[in-house]
């Protein structure tokens, strides 16, 4: 019944793109669809996936994951009353929960998967998924550690962002370009199915305790830097691999023009 | 392989951390495997339909040659998977409800209905935008960094000017607009694009819709602030 209930749900939310591609198909393009079996089968499994990907979360991981949140940063746990609950040291589990979070749901992202799939295919394999995802959920998981620490601490959203974004500006310059724009299309596909749930139940519960802050206003912030970091971290990857390979590079050459050198002796 | 993390994540906590046992431990076991079923399923068929059909619509439109269409489904494309998002739905009513709250808004429903309405439009509009800003980059060959760090000098800009309450949500409403399914579809497009185009590559040109679908809800919004408040 509930599955009925999350496919019904699901397919309403695949119904536009549906009815956007049947109308190009048939009123624009005026083709048929290439191989349209498999592409219905295909759809047909995105459909069920997504549905029982979503009921599964529904059932098991999403209840279990807010009870925690709020218990995480309720008071009896953070061991505190009045004043001490504004002292940000307290909290240390939650931002090691936040960060375990962050990186263990990004590793899970169904769009992080698409993507990441997407990269291997057109770098030819230079770019592995699992790297990438990797990467991806190390940034998520950085970004959702200081999320919370900020919302504890009441710093502002607006800093944190702008000099996020001064890192990004600065780090493409230096990066490689053929990564950058990957880099910055893995900002807006780690939040999605998995990870706002959760992540908006922990921005909520905190926010609730901490004497001072405002679920309204504090509660927000938590995705925009979870958005935001695995573009830093990627790029950072890249920038790392890049110098290594130009080591490498480099080494080699120096080796060469040693045995060059021996065999010109020779 | 792809859960292992969180369930050691999960059950560490309960266990070790919070020292409580599972509630409902039977119930747990068994959305676990609805969701590795789950996700097994959906890679499957992003294979076998999504990327498929993604480039298929991409290959056919840019050998079409009319770029009107290519835009026209380009927009399409990010409005109307936009529109009835439901991650948009939810955000939209609760920055509604902070908007009357803060005494922004008049204690009125249906202004609060017309305000979480005219965002929900707001961000649509601005994701069809930016796919369609999205594709002419491809089309042009502009270089990414750009216009993405040109988007960001904007949005420092408007951070000045903004409304405080409606910043937080301007910069969470950039996360929440790609969905699961958004995703692979606009990223087969890109990729389908560049590798139809002469001189494209798919890397360096392929990628970077969605990096614009996630810039430019924020700069709409901040503007729907300016422009309510």
């Amino acid at each position: 019944m509930d599955f009925l209930r999350t496919l019904l749900g699901t397919m309403g939310d695949v119904a536009p793109i549906v009815v956007l591609l049947v109308f190009f198909q048939l009123a624009v393009l005026r083709q048929p669809i290439p191989h349209l079996p498999r592409v219905l089968l295909g759809g047909i499994y995105v459909v069920l996936g997504l549905s029982l990907f979503l009921l599964g979360l529904e059932k098991a991981l999403f209840p279990l994951g807010k009870i925690m949140a709020t218990q995480l940063s309720s008071p009896d746990f953070v061991g505190g009353e009045g004043a001490e609950l504004s002292d940000w040291t307290r909290y240390y589990w939650v931002y090691i929960f936040a960060a375990l979070v962050g990186f263990s749901t990004s590793i899970a992202e169904p769009s992080v998967i698409a993507v990441a799939l997407k990269a291997q295919e057109v770098s030819a394999g230079t770019i592995s998924q699992r790297g990438l995802r990797l990467t991806v959920a190390m940034g998520v998981s950085v970004a959702l550690a200081l999320g919370t620490y900020r919302i504890v601490a009441g710093h502002s959203l607006t800093a944190f962002i702008l000099v996020g974004y001064l890192v990004v500006t600065v780090q493409t310059i230096l990066a490689p370009k053929s990564m950058v724009p990957l880099a910055y299309d893995s900002g807006g596909v780690t939040t999605s199915t998995v990870t706002v749930p959760l992540v908006a139940a922990l921005g909520l519960g905190l926010s609730s305790v901490v004497p001072g802050r405002d679920p309204a206003i504090d509660g927000f912030g938590l995705i925009a830097i979870a958005c935001l970091f695995p573009i830093i971290s990627v790029l950072g990857y890249a920038q790392i691999a890049d110098l290594k390979f130009k080591l490498y590079n480099k080494k080699r050459k120096k080796d060469e023009v040693q045995t060059d050198d021996g065999s010109g002796q020779a | 392989m792809d859960l292992l993390p969180i369930i050691v994540v999960v059950s560490f906590f309960q266990l070790v951390v919070i020292r409580q046992p599972f509630p409902d431990l039977g119930q747990i076991l068994l959305g676990g495997l609805f969701v590795v079923l789950g996700l097994m399923l959906f890679i499957e068929g992003l294979e076998l339909g999504l990327f498929p059909i993604g480039e298929a619509m991409a290959n056919a439109l840019a050998r079409k040659g009319s770029l009107l269409w290519l835009l026209v489904f380009s927009f399409l494309l990010g409005f109307s998977t936009t529109i009835a998002e439901p991650a948009l739905i939810a955000v939209a009513g609760e920055a509604a409800r902070i908007a009357t709250g803060s005494g922004l808004l008049a204690d009125d429903p249906a202004l609060a209905e017309r305000y979480s309405m005219g965002l929900r439009l707001t961000v649509a509009l601005s994701v069809g935008f930016a796919i369609v800003l999205g594709v002419i980059r491809i089309l042009k060959g502009w270089p990414i960094y750009y216009l993405i760090i040109g988007g960001y000098i904007l949005v420092m800009a408007m951070t000045f000017f903004a409304p405080k309450e409606i910043l937080g949500l301007a910069f969470d409403s950039g996360g929440v607009t790609t969905s699961t399914i958004t995703v692979p579809l606009v990223t087969a497009l890109g990729v389908g694009l560049s590798s139809t185009i002469k001189g494209r590559s798919p890397l360096l040109d392929g990628f970077g819709l969605i990096a614009f679908a996630s810039l430019l809800p924020i700069i709409f919004v901040i503007g729907y602030g300016l422009i309510w408040f």
